[in-house]
């Protein structure tokens, strides 16, 4: 569903990654995972070409999107949760979401905020609130509900276990396994080695701007290098 | 603690003082051919002590000032009430408006001439006021050369009714949509910048606007303006005492009254209030439609807006070319109320009264900025005697806001959008 082949970005004359390849197949969930700094973030703004990959491809479903405009390529069925949630703060749950949707009619948006709330009842909750006056975990749901509202194939997700407490990562966590339940395919990036491995059908491990490792979740956890570098030895 | 206060009251006291008295304290007289220095009369001097006293004391006594300043909100009585419910703020809102409507429209069979004239300039502001709020209040683009648009709406009109004798019922579409021209272009460039760097790139464009204007002389006739400027008419009937255009007839003699001169200018301040209705109502309907939406969420997270496939040059240019448009048409209108026009009249100062209404009023809300028009065009007006200050009063009222009001007159309480349920 989404290839990045041999991709290489930059940020001015700095390489941030050296030739990335990685695949996400149809319904899987592949977790990408790598240390501060290894260009995880780079690499999912890449394929949403912001910045563009300087060479190499990037497709999705089939069709190059290397070049395109963010703007098309996330009107294209991929949606990305960015790092750090990034809700409105001061427009209501509600608005966020209906921004989520904002290229949809308004009787599939309609259908789709039924859904959310479905999977987040908290949400439906609070739905009159303002963001950013709601903790880190509401938001996080929120930030993950605004990107289902444009009724992706895939999503992807840049730590959203970020600064969360792990009853609420587990919740989060939760929800991912159901998305593809519900055939959407997800790309996931954590730190939080562990319950991103655990879940995945395939992992990368992306040291310094390369691939390092790729293999199932349940080979990467067991090997003793992730183990050492990722896991807590 | 006193003692503290007291150095530093004594050092404030000071500091007026040699800065003061130099400037105001003496004055360079000519004698003959030399220039010599004199000690200006008592009263200067005087002023300048009693200006230093007043300093010492409030420095002296600034915990307790500065504490029953603090106290001010509390007098307000709105200050922190709840907010009022959804529906019940719309319904209010709305008979406030219709009042608002209806008082407008009664207005000039009562008022004299000149309280009709110097309403129309209220309208005028109003309209620029609300075109300038979606670009800063709504999406957030700080530009301080907004006056540049206007000037492109008023030379627009005065330069096709001068060269092709266009009326000013074509003028308008033309102007307005010539000035949307300009925001779409000069919007191109600026794209890419944000705040301070926006602010000053924007400021750079309406200076050149009007320093060219002022300098292409054999087509605007520089700083000799452009004079002549047709009223309006209505439906081919002139409002002056003699029919000028050819195929026109006269307002007084189709209706058989008495000439007056007061018809010319009920009749413009009859065109402003609809134009102003209108730009309000316009804007407003696009608060509420997508692109309204689109540009307060570029506002509020830029890269979230470009994560959900918005983009930000459509968005900004958008916004950027419905406040120019608007400000082309308040531009035809003042060229018609004026009757004459020069660069003069815009200065950066307007594009700062305006940002000045839009931030007085509560960025983003419409009553607000209505109200704050009325008040920033009215106010000097009134306090005609002290017309040398107006500035003074107007940096005076921007700090007492700033402590009083930080969030403006009426801050923007956002519309809430519903889904209709049936579909
Ligand atoms: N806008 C930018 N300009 C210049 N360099 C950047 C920019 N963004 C990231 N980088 C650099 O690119 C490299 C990869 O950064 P990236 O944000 O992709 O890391 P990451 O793996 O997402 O880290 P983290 O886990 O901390 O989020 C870093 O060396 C970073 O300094
Ligand atoms: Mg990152």
């Amino acid at each position: 569903m989404l290839v990045l082949e041999d991709v290489h970005t930059h940020y001015g004359k700095i390489e941030a990654l050296h030739g990335v390849s990685v695949e996400v197949k149809k319904g899987e969930i592949v977790s990408l995972i790598g240390a501060n700094g290894a260009g995880k973030t780079t690499l999912l703004m890449t394929v949403c070409g912001n910045p563009q990959a300087t060479s190499g491809r990037v497709l999705f479903q089939g069709r190059e999107i290397t070049r395109d405009l963010t703007s098309n390529i996330m009107r294209s069925g991929i949606a990305i949760v960015p790092e750090g949630r990034r809700v409105f703060s001061g427009l209501t749950v509600e608005e966020n979401l209906h921004m989520g949707g904002f290229f949809n009619t308004k009787s599939e948006i309609r259908k789709s905020q039924e859904h959310v709330y479905e999977l987040f009842p908290r949400l439906k909750e609070r739905e009159h609130q303002r963001a950013g006056t709601m903790s880190g975990g509401e938001q996080q749901m929120l930030a993950i509900g605004r990107a289902l509202m444009s009724k992706p194939n895939m999503i992807i997700l840049d730590e959203p276990s970020l600064g969360l407490a792990p009853l609420v990562i587990k919740q989060i966590f939760e929800i991912i396994g159901k998305l593809r339940e519900e055939g959407i395919t997800v790309f996931l990036v954590e730190q939080n080695a562990h319950q991103a491995l655990n879940l995945a059908d395939r992992g990368y491990v992306l040291e310094t701007g390369r691939i390092r490792l790729h293999d199932t979740g349940k080979n990467l956890l067991a090997n003793p290098d992730v183990q050492n570098a990722y896991l807590g030895g | 603690m006193a003692a503290h206060n007291l150095k530093h009251a004594l050092f404030c006291a000071f500091i007026t003082l040699i800065i003061s008295y130099p400037i105001l304290g003496f004055d360079l007289t000519s004698r003959g051919t030399t220039v010599v220095l004199e000690g200006v009369n008592t009263t200067t001097s005087i002023g300048v002590l009693a200006a230093v006293i007043i300093v010492f004391l409030f420095q002296y006594f600034r915990d307790s000032v500065m504490g029953s300043l603090r106290q001010l909100p509390a007098i307000n009585p709105l200050a922190n009430r709840e907010p009022m419910e959804q529906s019940k703020r719309l319904k209010l809102e709305s008979i406030l408006l219709t009042l608002m409507i209806i008082g407008a429209l009664i207005w000039p069979f009562i008022a004299s001439r000149g309280a009709v004239d110097l309403a129309t300039l209220v309208l005028i502001y109003i309209m620029l006021a609300l075109g300038l709020n979606v670009v800063v209040g709504l999406a957030g683009l700080l530009d301080l050369g907004y006056v540049a648009f206007y000037a492109v709406g008023a030379y627009t009109f005065a330069l096709l009714s001068q060269y092709y004798g266009i009326s000013f019922w074509f003028a308008l579409p033309i102007g307005a949509g010539l000035a949307a021209l300009f925001g779409l272009v000069l919007g191109f460039p600026v794209l890419r910048l944000r705040g301070d760097y926006l602010a000053i790139v924007t400021l750079g464009f309406g200076e050149i606007i009007r320093i060219l204007l002022n300098n292409m002389t054999s087509l605007t006739g520089g700083p000799n303006g452009i004079g002549g400027i047709p009223d309006p008419t209505l439906f081919g009937m002139e409002f002056g005492r003699r029919v000028k255009e050819e195929g026109n007839t006269s307002f007084h003699e189709t209706f058989g009254i008495a000439y007056s001169g007061e018809h010319k200018v009920i009749f413009l301040y009859l065109i402003a209030l609809v134009l102003a209705v209108i730009t309000a109502i316009a804007i407003r309907r696009l608060m509420r439609m997508p692109v309204g939406r689109a540009w307060e969420a570029l506002r509020e997270d830029e890269i979230a807006a470009k994560s959900l496939g918005l983009s930000r040059t459509a968005v900004k240019l958008s916004a950027f070319t419905i406040g120019a448009f608007f400000a082309g048409f308040a531009g035809t209108v003042f060229a018609s109320k004026q009757g004459f026009i020069s660069p003069e009249s815009f200065v950066f100062l307007e594009s700062a009264i305006i940002l000045a209404i839009v931030v007085l009023g509560g960025m983003g809300s419409q009553m607000g900025v209505i109200l704050a028009a009325i008040a920033v065009t009215i106010l000097p007006e009134l306090a005609r005697e002290f017309s040398e200050y107006r500035m003074l009063i107007f940096g005076a009222a921007m700090v007492l806001m700033m402590v009083w009001r930080p969030q403006g007159l009426m801050p923007m309480r956002r519309i809430h959008i519903e889904l209709k349920r049936q579909e």
